[in-house]
């Protein structure tokens, strides 16, 4: 089975670092998967989007088009995939910057206040980990123990600092 | 074997300073960039030279300097910036030096666009640069071989004295996928007999030189290298058959569309059409022998790139126009979906 997932936001809201460390996931758990990043122009200050697979078995195209899960960072992230998602997909929307809400009644949309919460929580630019949190939590594609061990690996050492952060949005993401 | 994650720009990187590449010469360009901004971190630690070159034409002419004393070098650009190494990969060739150069393929013609590409199929296995020559062209289809054909692609030029290029395009180079590093057991190749890497007074001088003015000495210089190449597609050429054994409709692709045409060749299986996919890892020397095998009960062939068809050529020459060979491809950046290229399996299917 594969799972394919995209993430997309403005550039700078951790959307790649986010598909990263669903990337390392996979690794830590011994699966197939890819990483694709957009690197267009758009990297410079628009939307900037990621593609991640995890599979059993070889990944054919790293490119998502149909997700299974999609978060969505962004009003024009989400008005642009909400309706590529899969029926039966699920969909983690950051409600402090969406306004919108889903339509579709064949996919399963979360709310999370996730700007506001690492705001909150100071936890400056968490808002990617907490919905990170709440996708491992509603999906069980990965465990808690799984991504914390991914982030040990993401995280550079001259930031380790930050690891205890990334733990604590992560639980923030899975209890809200 | 550990596994990493990587960027197959990296990989292609690291995979080269493993092998023994001493002196990277770049120049940036995107898609590519990762590739030179990897060796800038790690070559001065590995012992080597990292040079940012005022321009492609200073780089890859550095690369002939370097390729001149024994040393493996290496190059990387993408697409516009190959054009312009072009004149020094001939003369590369001309000298018969061992080289790599790495083209990370992006949109064309003129400055064409950033995102991947398959467009200089043509240059890469037919022309690039003036004159009688080819290069050894691998094609890898993940990051994993990307790392496995740079090995190889440095070994090679050794032993056949000439320039290998990996062609590579934009969505592999910017994806992350595992991959895991071999222990490397570089072959030594003797350069003595030619390297111009100092004569101390004790020996001839070793004269590096592509300029032949009598055409007799010119014609045998290029007839020894064809020699070689003869010996070369005998035994170098490389491929993936994929449930090719019963297909009826064999799909030829390489490099990144391989992958995607993968995955349409499984849903069409699943529908009960049975398509097969020949993949050339090695796009010169053409895998003539293996695609043949490949398509010896197919009804049709069907060629999937991204590009408006060139290496379309090489499977209708390949199998000798002996069947259809059907063509659907995209364009200045746009990737095939695993959908439409099952579509275009249903159609040819169908008009059989």
């Amino acid at each position: 089975m594969t799972t394919e997932i995209l993430l997309a936001g403005f550039g700078g809201q951790g959307v790649l670092f986010a598909g990263k460390i669903l990337a390392y996931c996979g690794l830590m758990d011994s699966k197939e998967l890819s990483w694709l990043p957009s690197y267009g122009p758009e990297m410079r200050g628009g939307t900037a989007n990621c593609s991640v697979c995890i599979s059993d078995e070889p990944i054919g195209s790293p490119l998502v088009l149909a997700p299974d899960i999609l978060v969505a960072m962004n009003q024009p992230s989400f008005d642009k995939f909400i309706d590529a998602v899969k029926p039966g997909g699920k969909v983690f929307v950051d409600s402090t910057l969406i306004e919108s809400k889903c339509e579709r009644t064949d996919i399963d949309c979360y709310y999370i206040p996730s700007s506001q919460l690492a705001d909150e929580n100071e936890l400056k630019g968490g808002s990617n980990i907490i919905l990170l949190g709440k996708l491992i939590k509603e999906s069980g594609l990965f465990s808690f123990e799984t991504m914390k061990k991914a982030i040990e690996k993401v995280v550079p050492p001259a930031k380790a600092q930050l690891i205890a952060n990334n733990f604590k949005a992560i639980e923030i993401g899975m209890n809200n | 074997m550990e596994r990493n994650l990587m960027k197959g720009n990296e990989a292609l990187a690291e995979a080269a300073i493993r092998a023994g590449c001493k002196c990277f010469f770049g120049y940036p360009i995107t898609p590519q960039t990762e590739l030179a901004a990897y060796m800038a971190k790690r070559m001065n630690k590995a012992g080597g030279v990292f040079l940012q070159a005022e321009s492609e034409i200073a780089a890859v002419n550095m690369v002939l300097g370097a390729a001149s004393t024994g040393v493996r070098a290496m190059t990387s650009s993408s697409s516009p910036g190959v054009s312009l190494k072009s004149e020094g990969i001939s003369y590369i060739a001309g000298s018969d030096l061992p080289a790599v150069i790495i083209n990370v393929q992006r949109g064309g013609p003129g400055l064409g666009g950033i995102q991947p590409s398959q467009a200089d199929y043509w240059q890469a296995t037919k022309a690039l640069g003036h004159g009688d020559f080819h290069l050894l062209v691998y094609a890898p289809a993940s990051v994993q071989e990307m790392v496995d054909m740079v090995v190889t692609a440095f070994d090679r030029a050794d032993k056949y004295r000439m320039p290998a290029m990996i062609l590579a395009d934009g969505l592999l180079g910017q994806m992350m996928e595992p991959v895991s590093f071999p222990e490397i057991n570089a072959n030594a190749y003797d350069k003595s007999g030619w390297a111009a890497d100092g004569h101390k007074n004790n020996r001839e001088h070793h004269i590096i030189n592509s300029l032949y003015l009598k055409p007799d000495e010119l014609q045998k210089s290029v007839y020894d290298r064809f020699e070689r190449y003869e010996q070369i597609k005998a035994e170098e050429t490389d491929a993936e058959l994929y449930l090719t054994e019963d297909c009826d409709i064999l799909l030829c692709a390489y490099g990144a569309t391989a992958r995607v045409v993968k995955s349409a060749v499984n849903s069409a299986r699943e529908l009960g059409i049975k398509a097969g996919m020949f993949r050339p890892k090695t796009l010169w020397p053409f895998p003539v022998k293996e695609i043949n095998e490949a398509a010896k009960n197919a009804k049709c062939l069907l060629d999937i790139e991204m590009s408006m068809g060139q290496m379309i050529d090489d499977v209708k020459l390949a199998i000798n126009c002996s069947k259809p060979v059907h063509f659907f491809g995209r364009t200045g950046g746009v990737i095939p979906t695993p959908a439409e290229i099952l579509e275009e399996i249903k159609k040819v299917g169908g008009a059989e």
